[in-house]
């Protein structure tokens, strides 16, 4: 196998370049290239989109592309890998439990997150839209994550992420993690508001909040 | 309240505002800032009402209007009118979930984000887009049109084929589709009368309109109602030629009928609300390729045809600034969310009047005096030299407390832009 043809793979998979790269990925699979070999392609290469997309070169649209050329791919190779490779590439990387707070249904800006937390070697646990303080708290004491993701498009959010942050307290949660908000028109007086640690307005600063508070992830 | 002008004459009023704010469209200095009153559920919050009370009564979606226009005294008013939760059960209308229908009776109303075409399908709309929605589109979108997939497409047919497909109308699907719509239409008929009814009492009482019309920008109709986000984006890759292609043909379908209808309510403000341009969802390569173009096109046919465009860019569109200049000086109007308007003023204040943006942070968790001061400084140097309408950064949240939006309201009587 050759050396240059898996560096042609993290160029087509970064360069956007979607039926090109999933022909070259056959073409290894056929050449007997080690299915685990092809996923630390689609690492190398999801380093060079989430430098471009932090550089202001790509944007969304390059993220959704590279999520759907990395899901055809992971399609391809992982009926070739033993069962618990999968599980081991996440051993010991932080946990990140994020949801879109009670009252808003929207998910597009938590989707992109918590896709860019996943490529990023974090294990991120989703709990989907309008979850209730209630929720975070079982799953928090359930999951143990590290960091709490709290998600909100719309203004109602403002309360809903306040009553969130406050139910941890009451919890006796509140030390355990860190919590950052996101979304729509969150900004430094939410972030004061709710009480969270941390707000972002985008996927890579919730990345580098959790690479801050919790380490490069395995 | 401060300077109150409930004593003056309604019609001097009217004449007043109305041309205080086409002064400020057309980037002249006038006597002072515009207060326009916009929202969502702002009114039901005010009138002790639940967001679905409004939503499904009209007469309490026009009460809580009028108390809130009354109090606030604005320069123009977008009336909130969502009284259609009623027909929207009788639909049972997917797309959208409503305080009464899926959502909790005291939140807005959130659009549900999906893929409702598929790419395949790009040419059956491109080739006859009243067909295709008619017999795929629609029936996907709400139980109540299901039937409407028997409509007879009549195009493809001649002589006697026309007569023979009279048939699909005994159809017990279509017909009971009929008889569905034929209820929803009375549910909108009547909420709509009422709250044409209501804005000619506004208007008799001194207050304009704010908005005539209502367009969309091409992508955002192709994302938001046709492909879903994820679709709409990854289509720049995969489809793009098809993607552009239907770009043109959403852009001459949206914009039928729209100076008609402005120009038959007698207000030129054509609302046009913007979702996908803005900074960070697409590369300044992909606005204007994919956003823009089709975009200032619109914005030039409705201003050629003597319309006021009022466009208003969500999110932080700092990085656009330099782009969307390039339309025809004082004629239309840019209601910014998240950009920073002092820079705005900057890079556009000679080529379009400005709008907004007391953010909703400060509305919702803020205290009046904040608020004051917040639009003391954006009325001092937004609005200097005329150009300049205050509004929150996408109207007035929900959730605000009163007397900051009072606080809001008060202040373009308080302080002068000169």
């Amino acid at each position: 196998m050759s050396n240059d043809k898996h560096d042609k793979l993290v160029n087509l998979i970064a360069d956007m370049e979607e039926d090109e790269a999933l022909a070259l990925t056959q073409e290894l699979i056929d050449e007997g290239a080690e299915p685990t070999s092809i996923l630390e392609i689609c690492r190398a290469a999801m380093d060079i989109v989430g430098q471009r997309f932090e550089a202001n070169e790509y944007f969304v649209p390059e993220l959704i592309l590279a999520g759907e050329v990395l899901d055809q791919m992971s399609a391809m190779v992982k009926p070739l890998i033993a069962d618990t490779t999968e599980e081991d590439d996440k051993v010991d990387s932080g946990t990140v439990l994020i949801g879109t707070v009670h009252g808003d249904l929207h998910d597009i800006g938590k989707n992109i997150v918590t896709f860019m937390l996943d490529v990023n070697g974090y294990n991120v646990i989703d709990l989907g839209i309008d979850v209730s303080p209630q929720a975070f708290i079982d799953a928090i004491k359930e999951k143990s994550p590290e960091i709490v993701g709290l998600s909100g498009f719309l203004t109602l959010a403002f309360d809903s992420m306040k009553e969130t942050v406050e139910a941890i307290d009451e919890a006796g949660l509140r030390d355990v993690v860190k919590i950052m908000i996101g979304g729509g028109q969150v900004d430094e007086q939410i972030l004061k508001y709710t009480g969270a640690d941390s707000f972002g307005l985008n996927a890579m600063s919730a990345v580098n909040q959790c690479k801050e508070w919790i380490g490069e992830a395995a | 309240m401060a300077p109150k002008d409930s004593d003056r004459d309604p019609k001097e009023l009217y004449q007043e505002r109305t041309q205080r704010i086409a002064d400020a469209a057309a980037l002249k200095e006038t006597d002072r800032v515009p207060y326009i009153y916009a929202t969502r559920f702002w009114n039901a919050k005010l009138a002790d009402m639940t967001c679905k009370d409004t939503m499904y009564d009209v007469e309490k979606s026009i009460s809580s209007n009028r108390k809130a226009i009354e109090l606030l005294q604005p320069d123009a008013f977008g009336a909130a009118n969502y009284a259609y939760g009623g027909a929207l059960e009788k639909l049972d209308y997917h797309p959208l979930e409503w305080p009464g229908g899926g959502a909790a009776d005291d939140v807005c109303f959130q659009y549900i984000d999906k893929e409702l075409i598929v790419p395949a399908e790009y040419d059956e709309y491109l080739f006859d887009p009243t067909a295709f929605y008619l017999q795929k589109y629609l029936p996907r979108i709400a139980t109540g049109f299901e039937g409407l997939k028997h409509f007879p497409n009549f195009p493809t047919l001649s002589e006697w084929n026309i007569v023979y497909n009279l048939r699909a109308f005994a159809n017990p699907e279509l017909q009971e589709s009929f008889k569905t719509l034929m209820e929803v239409g009375e549910m909108v008929d009547h909420s709509m009368t009422r709250m044409t009814e209501f804005i000619k009492e506004m208007m008799e009482a001194g207050y304009p309109m704010a908005i005539g019309g209502f367009c969309k920008a091409p992508y955002d109709h192709i994302v938001d109602f046709l492909r879903g986000s994820k679709g709409g984006m990854l289509d720049m890759f995969r489809h793009k030629d098809k993607l552009l292609e239907t770009i043109d043909k959403a852009r001459l379908l949206l914009n039928t009928n729209v100076v008609e209808g402005a120009q038959r309510v007698g207000c030129p403000y054509v609302f046009i609300p913007l979702h996908w341009g803005l900074d960070g969802f697409m590369s300044p390569d992909q606005f204007n390729e994919f956003y823009w173009p089709s975009l200032r096109q619109t914005i030039h046919d409705l201003i050629e045809a003597e319309m006021t465009p009022v466009i208003l860019w969500e999110g932080d569109c700092t990085t656009r600034l330099e782009f969307i200049g390039d339309i025809p000086p004082g004629k239309a109007i840019y209601w910014f969310e998240r950009t920073d308007l002092h820079t705005a003023k900057d890079v556009l204040g000679d080529i379009v009047c400005l709008r907004g943006n007391v953010s909703p942070s400060l509305l919702n968790t803020g205290t009046a005096d904040e608020v004051d001061a917040y639009c003391k400084d954006l009325i001092e140097y937004v609005g200097k030299g005329g150009g300049f309408m205050l509004d929150g950064a996408a109207s007035i949240t929900d959730e605000a407390p009163i007397e900051n939006i009072v606080a809001m309201a008060e202040s373009v009587h308080k302080y002068a832009n000169n």
